[in-house]
């Protein structure tokens, strides 16, 4: 293989599962909802998928286990977060302390089994294409539909959207579930395509880059993937490099893409006004109707 | 889950619910892993040496093991532990080094255990294995398998085991092919799946044929399966990761350690000391030469049988620094201090070593 075409898809593949997860948060955050659980829905669709795909043989249906995974996990901080109405950041980060620990107890017996790939075209998984649809369908459905706007105005004022006569809550509620469906599916993506294996905590802080991702681009979809392709290929070019033996500090290396990437994405956001302007209004604000 | 389940029964025998006539008189060992038991390496095979103990003692002992520790925040997992009643602690890597010695001054009753590092205290020990006596072997058989004459070498960060890892390997290397090569990645990271299979498939692609690492997870040597090239496991045997990949792999053993410390903590002999156990103690073993050629696992063989008996030493003088200089006398290995502090590259190593 051409060496360039093997460091692009190294690439491609990092940025991914990042792309993915950062998608469906963006979403969840747009309708005003804080879910830090992330990187915890994402170590339970990994493993899900993985364990669904090693007991059948089918990638197919170990996707579909990691996109369930994924709600299942979300649908539960929805209840905390939304009906219940517990704060957002504490039940995100007991999402994400549930989801390490929760994946290590299922994923005992499958630790050191065989994987079992998604199929490839050109080198490509399958997911690759299906992310940048589900980025251009996203950034179209939030800003040129009218159920994104809704989305967009229980995220603003929750208050506003309620009066109008909105279901605030059951708006949130799908927010949260699509959210988690992609933080599941990124996970499998991880097990399934990445590396086709079931390890402990293999989304090593993941959910997390793809949270900063969402702020850093300021709510934008196309920012975002801007953002995650970024992050990826700094990551990896900063492994070319080393592996050229030109004596650049690894250290400073392994912190460039953080680094790269805030910045790119501090330079587009540009225009303070604006990135304020997209700022949801009611992030991480409860929301308990007057009657 | 498990995790919580352990902080649960810390937390139940801290308020005094779990303590019954029978656990009083149990020994309380414990242990704290960097990273988690289910990581199929480093963590793993330590989890595996707890087991022995609990094979092997019984009801006389009691275990308790917390994964997944940041090594800068460690200090309280380690001050819990000791506030526990653990008697004796091991703490797994590199990095719980500063946090361990500052907890042990606080609990002079409690012994500590630190893998892999170089401080010690009245009740702080460190205990390591050769594994670069394992690696001598590996950079052999490297050697032999490469077609490029090209090693990739994944590596977590720059301290003297890992560097000393790096130059015996290549050192066995060149006993085969003077003009070997390697190329080296620095993750900065002991964990991290999908980074380590960035760097297996970046290197691959920069014309390594053979794949090395200094990390934990098994993702590597999956990259190698995956593009038909070969690598070695890493502290563990991943054969089932990569039946086809898996040339060997450098095996730690801590069950023997483990058993004979804290024997020695129950009965009171225990004393302050600096461990380094390697292949002639059973510490470093190999998983079986898988993937290669008769005559290439019958050199590899007698290599680990030559180490040993001690009849060879990875590290025998005089040794060309990468700066050209010589360290070593002609025929006699370098002290353990020596390798305990390595700092500098072998001549052939075409890196920069990070400072």
């Amino acid at each position: 293989m051409d060496q360039s075409l093997a460091v692009m898809l190294t690439i491609i593949t990092a940025a991914t599962p990042l792309l993915i997860a950062a998608i469906g948060e963006l979403v969840v955050e747009r309708s005003g909802v804080l879910n830090l659980g992330v990187e915890g829905m994402m170590v339970m669709g990994a493993v899900a998928g993985f364990a669904v795909a090693f007991m059948t043989g089918s990638t197919l249906l170990g996707v579909g286990a990691a996109i369930f995974a994924g709600i299942a996990m979300s649908a539960l901080f929805g209840f905390l977060t939304l009906t219940l109405v517990a704060n957002q950041v504490a039940a995100g980060l007991a999402l994400t302390l549930l989801g390490l620990g929760l994946s290590g107890l299922i994923g005992e017996a499958f630790v050191g089994q065989p994987g079992v790939k998604m199929p490839t075209l050109f080198g490509i998984d399958a997911l690759v294409p299906f992310s940048l649809l589900l980025t251009a369908g996203v950034a179209y459905v939030l800003f040129r539909t009218k159920t994104g706007l809704v989305i967009r105005a229980v995220g603003n004022s929750h208050s506003s959207a309620h009066a109008l006569g909105y279901r605030v809550i059951a708006i949130r509620y799908l927010s949260v579930m699509f959210g988690g469906a992609c933080a599941g599916l990124a996970g499998g993506y991880l097990s399934l395509a990445y590396t086709p294996q079931w390890i402990e905590n293999m989304t090593a802080g993941r959910g997390w880059i793809a949270l900063a991702l969402v702020v850093f681009a300021s709510w934008r979809p196309l920012r975002t993937l801007v953002g995650a392709y970024l992050f990826g290929a700094v990551s990896i070019l900063g492994f070319v490099v080393q592996s050229m033996g030109l004596g650049i500090p690894s250290q400073f290396l392994s912190s460039l893409p953080y680094i790269v990437t805030i910045i790119a994405l501090v330079i587009i956001s540009g225009n303070k006004r604006l990135t304020q302007a997209n700022t949801p209004a009611c992030l991480a604000q409860s929301f308990v109707p007057d009657r | 889950m498990k995790k919580l389940l352990m902080t649960a029964a810390v937390a139940a025998v801290a308020l005094g619910l779990g303590s019954t006539a029978s656990l009083a008189e149990a020994y309380k060992a414990c242990w704290i892993y960097v990273g988690p038991v289910g990581d199929g390496g480093w963590s793993f095979q330590h989890d595996e040496g707890r087991k022995a103990v609990v094979a092997e003692l019984g009801d006389k002992v009691e275990t308790v093991f917390v994964e997944n520790v940041a090594e800068p925040d460690s200090d309280r997992t380690i001050e819990r532990l000791a506030r526990d009643g653990c008697k004796i602690i091991f703490t797994t890597s590199f990095g719980f080094m500063e946090p361990t010695l500052k907890v042990a001054a606080k609990f002079p009753d409690v012994k500590f255990e630190h893998a892999t590092g170089y401080k010690t205290a009245p009740n702080v020990t460190t205990y390591n294995s050769k594994f670069h006596e394992g690696r001598y072997v590996i950079g052999q058989i490297a050697a032999k398998m490469s077609k490029t004459g090209t090693a990739g070498y994944i590596v977590s960060f720059p301290i003297p085991e890992v560097i000393a890892g790096i130059n015996a390997f290549m050192l066995g290397a060149q006993t085969v092919n003077p003009d070997f090569k390697v190329k080296i990645i620095w993750a900065n990271t002991w964990f991290d799946p999908g980074k380590e299979a960035d760097a297996a498939k970046v290197l691959l692609s920069q014309g390594a044929d053979i794949l090395v690492q200094h990390t934990d997870s098994t993702a590597p040597l999956q990259i190698a399966q995956e593009q038909g090239k070969f690598g070695f496991g890493q502290a563990s045997d991943m054969m089932a990761f990569a039946p086809k990949a898996q040339l060997t792999a450098i095996v730690d053993s801590w069950g023997p350690y483990y058993i004979k410390r804290v024997k020695a903590g129950m009965d009171g002999t225990w004393t302050s000391q600096q461990s380094w156990d390697g292949m002639a103690e059973g510490a470093v073993t190999m998983a079986p030469y898988a993937n290669m050629p008769d005559d290439v696992a019958k050199m590899a063989a007698e290599t680990q049988a030559a180490i040993a008996a001690g009849t060879l030493h990875p590290f025998t003088g005089p040794i060309t620094k990468q700066d050209g200089t010589v360290v070593g006398e002609s025929g006699k290995p370098l002290s353990d201090g020596e390798i305990h502090g390595m700092n500098w590259y072998v001549k052939g190593v075409d890196d920069k070593l990070p400072q």
